[in-house]
């Protein structure tokens, strides 16, 4: 129960455990433990993570935190004390408020059905592939795609001349229109993200999967006739550290990490689109100058995260059996 | 509780060039305890996994009670099996995993209760039912995983080698346990292992596999006096019969030039079976030396050669024993097996004497 989901899940997993093995061949005895005579050498090791840490994480939020009491001028010349106005701005603002509207239900799409069909496959993948490794490798790599590249192959999907999905959805008599129709940018957009997250939770519900013992599963099938049966009572169960794990991740990866997918899809396109919360701090902040305001919309977004991340660890993990 | 009946049944596994098991006859009547037993690899499990449903058939017939099978789901044999791992379910409770399969059935909630309850007092699993298995220690373990299938009240039990996870004091108890829970039950019970301790103790029935097949089927004390090949001769019975080369000529069989006993009209080369619990130390017999001495405390086991051959006798005595030292044979309870393909050669000898060399 104390464990993190990180500690419990990873060991379980298949691959992981490769990987592990591969790793730890190259890592000396660990029995050997290396004693330092100085007490600030082990620090002096320390210091490139720690700079990497400081520099590019808390350096950052607490420009952030300080940016967003000040408006700053747009041209360079000075900043303005405002106090909380940036925070009552943004919160008060229409715009902001449907833009939080549609990263929630872009964020409850994506992770649920990025969840939802990877399961499906690692289940169907894992009734075929016990124990075939090359098979496993190669559905695995899809998940080596970089993010805009992911949304480029998917802007070409969705392009409006030479798309195949533009064209499937003509085929059903639909005029696919995205970058300038809301919700087909919306479509578009949601399509992609899942589309490259699924691999992601493909490999830990796969690995997930294997983990379970097979004389578990054989026990069940004594028990229970029907698969669906014994799905629900004995295998769900078992993933479920794994699911409340990649629940967080995936979560994660909606609110921030399709930025770059995003910004291929609605960059240089009208106005009017469906974008995510982090989008517009860019968009505000770099685009429109308006450092203060988007290091307060930065701020709140943190303050989310931070409660989301809380929220699910208090309730949802109780409830996740570790074994 | 069913009669079970295996007709010609046997296993090619995809992509075996071999079969795993192949050619087997068996009919279990009802409440019979059969255990299956051979060396490792010889295919006890696969049969038993056949049995279960775990596994396909790919030859013969498997029948329980009056139903054909083969082409059911394991859900669907009325079986249950005891896993050599245990095979709980992690994220239940004990009373969960006893229940899971009645649930499943559709039996009431009193039913599930009521067995699980009984289950639990026949076990002693009472102070346990609301712990997670990872709370319990291994024979408590093995405990539930028998209550699982108890409360099932199945046509038969399958265990696959459920006690060689257990150290050997526990594993002594629970074999008397499965024994009498069995013989109260009075349910059809197919066991495997290959410790033959628990084979000869358990078994209605032994059954002896080598590679597949069956070598002898029989009760314990039939197949410890009269092993059908050197195979079995040399599996079952601990230390195991030494099996030496003899001769015979004129109707004497002899060893390493010793005229052993006098037997009916055979000749040629032939494996001769010793057990080591029926030779002894003596003033006169055989002479062996001592290569060394196996202490057990209320015998021992002594270890030496005959010529070029290897022999274990059982001594009871005090004296040390060392050297060169006579052995005496009861010519009644030689065992001869065909050399070239190891079955037993059924002798009638003609003088029944100690033979004094
Ligand atoms: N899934 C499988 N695919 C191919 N061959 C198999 C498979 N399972 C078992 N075998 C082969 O079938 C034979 C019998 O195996 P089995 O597991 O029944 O042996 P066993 O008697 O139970 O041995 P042990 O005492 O070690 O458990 C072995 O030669 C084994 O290699
Ligand atoms: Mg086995």
């Amino acid at each position: 129960m104390t464990d993190s989901p990180l500690r419990t899940t990873l060991p379980n997993g298949a691959l992981l455990s490769r990987l592990r093995a591969w790793y730890s061949a190259d890592t000396p005895n660990p029995a050997k433990r290396v004693q330092f005579d100085r007490p600030l050498t082990p620090w002096l090791f320390l210091l490139p993570q720690l700079a990497v840490v400081v520099i590019f994480f808390y350096w950052p939020s607490v420009q952030a935190v300080t940016s967003s009491f000040y408006i700053e001028d747009p041209f360079g010349f000075g900043s303005t004390f405002v106090g909380t106005e940036n925070y009552t701005d943004a919160l008060t603002s229409s715009q902001y408020a449907s833009t939080a509207m549609f990263t929630a239900f872009f964020c409850v799409m994506v992770t649920g059905l990025s969840l939802g069909i990877g399961l499906l496959l690692a289940v169907k993948a894992d009734k075929v592939i016990r124990g075939a490794a090359t098979y496993k490798t190669l559905l695995i790599s899809v998940y080596a795609i970089a993010p805009p590249v992911a949304g480029l192959i998917g802007m070409m999907f969705f392009d409006m001349h030479i798309g195949p999905l533009t064209d499937l959805a003509a085929f059903f008599g639909h005029d696919l229109r995205v970058g300038i129709n809301y919700w087909d940018t919306a479509f578009a957009l949601i399509t992609i993200s899942v589309w490259k997250q699924i691999p992601y939770n493909f490999i830990f519900f796969l690995s997930g999967l294997q983990s379970v013992p097979v004389s578990v599963r054989e026990a069940a099938l004594i028990d229970a006739q029907s698969g669906w049966r014994r799905f629900c009572d004995v295998t769900l169960p078992l993933l479920a550290p794994t699911a409340f794990f990649l629940l967080v991740i995936n979560i994660t990866y909606a609110m921030f990490d399709t930025f770059p997918i995003i910004d291929v899809v609605v960059k240089d396109k009208p106005a009017n689109n469906p974008i995510t919360l982090v989008y517009k701090v860019y968009l505000d902040g770099f685009k429109g100058n308006d450092i203060g305001g988007s290091s307060a919309q930065s701020v709140i977004l943190m303050v989310v995260v931070a409660a989301l991340t809380v929220l699910q660890f208090r309730f949802l993990e109780r409830r996740v059996h570790y074994g | 509780m069913a009669h079970l009946s295996l007709r010609n049944v046997g296993k090619t596994y995809a992509g075996g060039n071999q079969p795993a098991v192949c050619g087997i006859n068996i009919e279990i009547a009802d409440g019979e305890f059969i255990v299956l037993v051979g060396p490792s690899g010889c295919g006890k499990s696969t049969l038993l996994r056949m049995v279960a449903g775990l596994e396909t058939t790919t030859d013969g017939e498997i029948r329980i009670g009056e139903r054909v099978v083969n082409t059911l789901d394991p859900a669907e044999r009325d079986i249950a099996m005891v896993f050599q791992n245990y095979a709980l379910y992690p994220h239940m409770t004990v009373r969960d995993n006893m229940a899971y399969g009645l649930k499943n059935r559709g039996a009431s909630k009193a039913t599930i209760t009521e067995r699980v309850n009984e289950a639990s007092r026949m076990l002693e699993l009472g102070p346990y039912l609301d712990r997670k298995p990872r709370a319990l220690s291994g024979g408590q373990r093995q405990r539930v995983a028998m209550g699982r299938a108890i409360v099932r009240q199945p046509a038969a039990f399958l265990f696959d080698e459920p006690l060689s996870n257990l150290d050997a004091k526990l594993r002594v108890s629970m074999r008397m346990e499965i024994r009498k829970l069995q013989k109260r039950l009075g349910t059809t019970s197919l066991y495997v292992t290959h410790d033959q301790l628990e084979a000869m103790t358990l078994a209605d029935r032994l059954v002896v596999l080598n590679q597949g097949k069956i070598e002898q089927i029989g009760a314990p004390l039939e197949i410890y006096r009269k092993p059908a090949s050197t195979f079995v001769a040399s599996f079952i019975g601990a230390p195991a019969m030494s099996l030496l080369d003899a001769f015979i000529e004129n109707g004497a069989i002899t060893l390493e030039g010793h005229v052993l006993a006098q037997i009916g009209n055979m000749a040629g080369p032939v494996t001769l079976g010793l057990r080591a619990e029926d030779l002894r130390i003596a003033k006169e017999g055989l002479p062996m030396m001592v290569e060394h001495v196996e202490e057990l405390g209320a015998q021992r086991i002594v270890h030496g050669t005959i010529g070029a051959q290897t022999l274990a006798v059982i001594d009871t005595g005090e004296a040390a024993v060392q050297g060169a030292v006579r052995v005496a044979i009861d010519p009644d309870r030689l065992h001869l097996f065909d050399t070239t393909t190891g079955q037993r050669i059924e002798s009638k000898r003609q003088t029944a004497r100690e033979l004094a060399l």
